[in-house]
């Protein structure tokens, strides 16, 4: 039987913006979308969908990619499809693009809830937008799934999923039943390019288009529990000094002379 | 307000250094109101001589949280363990460390507890009868300064090295009470089956006072080599980019930044790195950074100390020869 498998992913501002162009919007407390930079993906969740596929180029499986949000550009969120998912369900909602991580943890949830029977949950490990890398962990508990971090490899047999769990010196084997909720980080390996044929399949499949109030949620579950007071851009106080020299092998002869007087080395 | 639980981390049998530095934001956060600080201590046997060290460094109390389904890895055992100790102690706040650990534990208590979180914060005080916190968001680009509502219960994982610890004063005292959170089999749904360890060389890239990284301008691994003869010659620790490690130059236990390691290095000598924030976001609480690169637009001198530019393959082995010479001397 097809194993069904849903990957959450989020739009987000590129996070390769050049830093001259990161803009805040100071009154607002929001980051300025940069002029002719594109939204992408988010990368880890181009992960998550690769971890998809690849579980399905080995055996059968339904790939839904569910994301929550406002003003999607559709040539960047059908990037999913073009790689290979089958669907795509939009909660594309004027408050989505509002909600804090609690009250995204509960629309997603009541998506996926609503999208059907699933075997796996997938997401990034974390948005690179508020950097939270909790919301999976949230929707893990609100729909009662096993939870496993950071995977590198995924593999799903017989009602069993089996995970490389990345740890910073090193990995962990870790197993659980299905269905089980699995964020997948970059060590996974490069996520696949979309084929021609891809982006053809792509450009004849619509995405399902929901509103926040086809689920079930009421009122309090959407109301924020962390309030944003200030966002401001870091300022470095650093005053750099250059190092020079008759020459490029000069100059880093006197770097190497420079730390030994600073009693850095 | 504000009682405040630490979640302590324990491993080969020591108190970690993050724990420590948990305790002194916690000390800020109970302080202001009259409050006390509480320490967790988990594994499937604790030590109590470990208890000592935690009241030493600002704890009032310490929890010995003993289960023998602590003793391995895996984190549902701990988020059950600690899940308890909360309907236990009722703590108004829990800090846990953003460590391999405590990114998980966090989150997965807090939703657990139907209590607020905020991950990755470099510092925390009270503001009012409120918890207000610092966190970097937009991969460094940004800090959002947030506060908590009053009386929601809330974890925060706290960045480790953004906060010094408090001086051990062997003079403290506080009270130590045993916990057997009684954890079910049918509590560890996820089994960890084997662990691979990378064999680390010489000194913990974390721990390290001088760190030499290479990135993407080095142009493939071979270059690494020389970079990791300097951080030996100078007691170091290698260390590397996220492009770096992505292209398989070198295995990912060595990237530093905000989805690797956190460093602060008294020197910090990058190679060919551009300085991105989510790199940056790793390494700020260095003392000193050098740059070589041969941009001299690079972001990464903005943050600098000292800069050379220049192409690495010129500058480098130059420097790594001075560095030898003035070593020998
Ligand atoms: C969510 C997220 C998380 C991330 N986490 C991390 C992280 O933890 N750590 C991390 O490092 N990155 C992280 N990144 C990636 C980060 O955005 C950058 O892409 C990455 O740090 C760039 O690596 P680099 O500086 O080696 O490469 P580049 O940005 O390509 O820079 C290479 C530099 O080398 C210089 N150069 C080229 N040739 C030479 C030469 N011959 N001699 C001297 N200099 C030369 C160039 O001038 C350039 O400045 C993350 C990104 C995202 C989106
Ligand atoms: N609005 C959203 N829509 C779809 N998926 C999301 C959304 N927000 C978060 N996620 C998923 O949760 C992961 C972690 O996000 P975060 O906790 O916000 O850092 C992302 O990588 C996505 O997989």
């Amino acid at each position: 039987m097809a194993l069904n498998i849903v990957v959450c992913v989020k739009q987000v501002i590129d996070p390769e913006t050049p830093s001259s162009a990161f803009k805040i919007d100071a009154d607002a407390n929001k980051v300025v979308p940069p002029a002719g930079i594109p939204p992408v993906v988010n990368g880890f969740d181009e992960h998550a969908v690769e971890a998809a596929l690849r579980i399905k180029d080995a055996g059968e499986a339904n790939v839904t990619v569910i994301s929550a949000g406002h003003n999607f550009v559709m040539d960047v969120m059908k990037k999913p499809l073009s790689m290979g998912a089958d669907a795509m369900i939009l909660v594309d909602d004027a408050a989505a693009a509002e909600l804090d991580a609690f009250a995204t943890v509960k629309v997603l949830s009541e998506a996926i809830k609503k999208a059907g029977e699933f075997d796996l949950v997938l997401c990034g490990r974390q948005a690179s937008d508020w950097d939270n890398a909790h919301v999976p962990m949230g929707v893990a508990e609100a729909l009662g799934l096993p939870c496993i971090t950071l995977a590198q490899k995924v593999d799903v047999q017989n009602g069993t999923v089996n995970v490389h769990r990345s740890l910073s010196d090193g990995y962990e084997v870790v197993e659980s039943a299905t269905p089980a909720l699995v964020t997948v980080s970059n060590e996974l390996g490069e996520a696949r390019y979309p084929t021609l044929r891809g982006i053809m399949a792509a450009s004849r499949k619509s995405p399902d288009v929901w509103s926040i109030a086809d689920l079930s949620l009421n009122a309090d579950d959407l109301a924020p529990r962390v309030v944003l007071q200030d966002l401001y851009q870091p300022v470095s106080d650093a005053q750099v000094e250059m190092i020079t020299g008759d020459d490029e092998e000069d100059a880093g002869r006197k770097l190497a002379d420079r730390l030994r007087e600073l009693k850095l080395i | 307000m504000s009682s405040v639980l630490v979640v302590g981390e324990v491993q080969d049998g020591e108190v970690q250094a993050v724990t420590h530095e948990l305790t002194a934001t916690g000390r800020k956060l109970a302080d202001a109101g009259g409050g006390s600080v509480s320490v967790a201590l988990m594994s499937g046997e604790v030590d109590s001589g470990l208890a000592d060290g935690a009241i030493a460094h600002g704890a009032d109390k310490v929890y010995l949280v003993q289960d023998s389904n602590l003793a391995g890895p895996g984190l549902d055992a701990p988020v059950t363990a600690i899940g308890k100790l909360c309907a236990h102690a009722g703590p108004d706040v829990v800090l846990i460390g953003k460590t391999d650990t405590g990114r998980d534990l966090g989150p997965r208590l807090a939703y657990r507890l139907n209590a607020a979180i905020a991950q990755d914060c470099t510092d925390a005080w009270m503001e009012g009868d409120r918890v207000g916190a610092t966190r970097p968001v937009y991969g460094g680009n940004a800090v959002a300064k947030i506060v908590f509502g009053p009386g929601d219960p809330q974890v925060l994982t706290m960045r480790p090295r953004a906060v010094e610890p408090l001086a051990a004063d062997s003079g403290r005292t506080g009270d130590v009470e045993s916990f057997s959170p009684g954890i079910d089999a049918s509590d560890v749904k996820v089994k960890v089956l084997d662990t691979v360890q990378e064999e680390a060389q010489g000194v913990r890239l974390e721990d390290a006072s001088i760190v030499v990284s290479g990135g993407r301008g080095l142009g493939g691994p071979d270059p690494f080599n020389q970079l990791e003869e300097l951080a030996g010659i100078l007691d170091g620790a290698l260390g590397a980019s996220r492009a770096a490690c992505d292209a398989g130059w070198l295995d990912h236990s060595h990237q530093v930044g905000l989805t690797g390691k956190t460093i602060a290095p008294d020197l910090y000598i990058t190679v060919g790195i551009s300085g991105a924030s989510q790199h940056m976001a790793g390494c700020s609480g260095a003392k000193n950074l050098v740059a070589i690169n041969r941009d001299e637009e690079a972001n990464i001198f903005k943050d600098a100390t000292l800069g050379v530019v220049g192409d690495w393959a010129k500058v480098f082995p130059a420097f790594m020869d001075q560095v030898k010479k003035l070593k020998a001397s």
